[in-house]
Order: structure tokens, then C-alpha cells, then sequence
């Protein structure tokens, strides 16, 4: 069993809200050096730069999940999160189908950038991602779980984009892996402001779009950095375990 | 101002079993989609407008006893969600309409915040 402190909401250049520094080389080396050695890439509505994030990882000892924050037609943003690349491209092609055909308006939102293992250029995401897939919460989690992932409702006790707001409670029949808070607030106090969480795993999260964002809050004691093994940790099955704390900066 | 009325006047689609909509008359209208809003500020026995289809408008209606909620932008719920809804014998109906015009004529027969 390892200790693997873990940062499961990052962003990169392709989502137009990160900032221009979020690219893989320095995503990497702000992780390691802040201890943390799982992540995951979770963009608005794509995996574009995933496979760029984990080539820049490779025999760094970070390891990079392949994921997405996809925006619901509630507007709920939820984290889908897989082992391979194969499955997270899988799940792209169902999002594409029911994402609308609307061009980013970088004025208004911002870049997305689609880059290589250095952070170089290789084109621009022509599509607005900050938007709602035709997709509801239901069908999302029961999409990724077909898939073999994970589905956590991103950042519940913040105003926008968030299960709670959105919803008002979420019905007990989703079969969510867990519930995300952000950085606002702890998990204790976010139990009392939100009763329902008691029933669910949590996690917290940095929900990085700039490098000095990270947290590293979840320390899971796991095998090694699979989704079943994150299942059973969120579960606190078989000896594996999920804390959650603030991470030492190392830097 | 009946329920009734405010069915004809608006051409709402009914989605869910029929009622005497003639012996309802709601209290005030609120909108919004964000759920968490509405526990918060809609009327009790009053109409609740929104574009969220999903089934968790339907327990928030029972929650406050809404005489119906105003589905709007043709956003048609799923199957499921109208058993849900005449199972806890809710109103769900459904226009094309955006919620602003909705509001907009409603305010014109006469209907205020409640």
C-alpha cells in the first residue's frame, strides 16, 4: 500500500478559463514539487490535452488520470475521471455528439489552446467548451460508469455550476463516486452547510487554472493509482483510505 | 385568476394527468432554475417557472405544494420525470415560449409576485 496525495481537478490551456501557464511541463513540475504525485486532467467539455500532460509525466513519478469536467444540461460540472486514454477519448466521442456546434469567441472567453508535451502550440479548439452538453446528470454518470469511470460532482458547495445550486439536493438514486468541495471551505463545515454530504464520500480540490492553485488535499492510501483502487479508497473498502488534509509545500 | 385560465390564455401544454384546473388558483408565481433558489423563495401553492426538466423539480413542487410549474423553451421532460410528477400529483406544464415571456404575460393578466 502507497500514499499517493492527489489533485484530481486540473485544468490546461484548452480550457479558456486557465491561465496561460498551465501547460504539462509546468503542470508537472509544480506538482512534484508541491509533493503531489497523482492528478488528474479534468477540462471544460474535452480530453484534448491529456496525452500531452502524461507524456510530460512520464518517469516523473506524477501520475496523470485521464479526465474531463463535463458541463451537464443542468449545468452541473462533473468530474469524469478513467484509467486509460482509450476510455477517456470514448467518452469524448459521446460528448461530442451532444455538445452544441458554437464557435469560442476568444474575446469573450478566452484561448483554447490544444498543446504537445513541451507546451507548444499545435492548434487552436475551435469549439466553445464553456457550455452544456444535451447530456443529464443521470445519463453523464451512468455514460462514464459504462466506461469503467469515476463521476464526482465538481465544487457542490460553491453558487455556480454546482450540483446544490443547481438541483437543490441530489436524488438518492444517482449513483455518484463521491462529492467534490472546493477550496472555500472545509470538509467539516461543509457537512453542516450541506447535510446530504454525510451520506457521501468527499473530495477536495484545488480546481486548478493556475499553478500556484494546487492543493493536493486528498491523501489516498492506496495500491496503485487505478480508478478501482480510488473506488475502494472513496468507499473505505479493503484497506484502502481516503484523508483529506492540506498538503506541506515543499518549495 | 384559475389555472384554467391560465392554461388557455398561455396555450400550456398539460404533460401531466388532468385536474379541475378550474378550482385552482395560485397564490403567486416565481421563476428561476437554480433549485436551490426556488425551496428558498418560491410561494407556497404558487406557479414556479423554469426551463429545468430534470426530476428534481418535481419533488421541489410537492415540497411547496405549487399549483404547477411552467416548463419553458419546449425543455420536454424525460418519461420518467411526468410518472414521477403524477405519482406525487404535481402539474408540470410545457411551452415554448422563453421564461421571460411567460413572466411577462402572466404579469399582464394581472398575476403579482403573491
Amino acid at each position: 500500500m502507497k500514499t499517493y496525495t492527489a489533485e484530481l481537478h486540473v485544468h490546461t490551456v484548452v480550457s479558456p478559463c486557465a491561465a496561460v501557464e498551465m501547460i504539462p511541463p509546468l503542470i508537472v513540475d509544480e506538482a512534484l514539487s508541491r509533493g503531489i504525485n497523482l492528478i488528474a486532467i479534468t477540462d471544460h467539455n474535452t480530453t484534448a490535452n491529456v496525452a500531452a500532460v502524461q507524456e510530460a509525466a512520464r518517469e516523473t513519478g506524477l501520475a496523470v488520470l485521464p479526465g474531463m469536467e463535463l458541463q451537464t444540461k443542468e449545468e452541473i460540472h462533473l468530474l469524469c475521471l478513467f484509467d486509460t486514454l482509450e476510455q477517456a477519448e470514448a467518452w469524448q466521442a459521446h460528448v461530442d455528439i451532444h455538445l452544441p456546434d458554437l464557435p469560442n469567441n476568444i474575446d469573450y472567453f478566452g484561448e483554447q489552446f490544444v498543446v504537445d508535451a513541451t507546451g507548444d502550440f499545435i492548434r487552436r479548439e475551435p469549439r466553445l467548451l464553456i457550455t452544456s452538453a444535451n447530456l443529464s446528470l443521470e445519463n453523464a454518470v451512468a455514460g462514464v460508469h459504462r466506461l469503467g469511470g469515476l463521476a464526482i460532482p465538481a465544487h457542490v458547495n460553491r453558487k455556480a455550476f454546482s450540483l446544490f445550486a443547481n438541483l437543490g439536493f441530489l436524488p438518492p438514486d444517482v449513483p455518484v463516486d463521491g462529492l467534490e468541495i472546493s477550496r472555500h471551505i472545509t470538509p467539516d463545515e461543509a457537512r453542516r452547510q450541506f447535510p446530504q454530504l454525510q451520506h457521501y464520500p468527499l473530495i477536495q480540490s484545488g480546481d486548478v487554472h493556475f499553478l500556484h492553485e494546487f492543493l493536493g488535499a486528498n491523501r489516498f492510501t492506496i495500491a496503485r493509482p487505478t480508478i478501482a483502487e480510488l473506488k475502494l479508497a472513496l468507499q473505505g473498502q479493503a484497506g484502502r483510505r481516503l484523508e483529506i488534509r492540506p498538503a506541506e509545500k515543499t518549495t | 385568476m384559475t389555472l384554467q385560465e391560465i392554461i388557455d390564455r398561455l396555450n400550456l401544454t398539460v404533460l401531466t394527468e388532468k385536474k379541475d384546473f378550474t378550482a385552482i388558483t395560485p397564490s403567486g408565481v416565481y421563476a428561476s432554475d437554480l433549485l436551490s433558489c426556488v425551496m428558498a423563495g418560491a410561494h407556497r401553492r404558487g406557479l414556479w417557472i423554469t426551463l429545468q426538466s430534470h426530476v428534481n423539480i418535481v419533488a421541489v413542487a410537492a415540497l411547496l405544494d405549487l399549483s404547477a410549474v411552467i416548463i419553458t423553451e419546449g425543455s420536454t421532460p424525460e418519461p420518467d420525470v411526468i410518472q414521477k410528477a403524477n405519482r406525487e400529483e404535481v402539474t408540470l406544464l410545457l411551452t415554448p415560449a422563453p421564461t421571460y415571456t411567460v413572466a411577462g404575460k402572466l404579469w399582464e393578466l394581472g398575476l403579482r409576485e403573491g
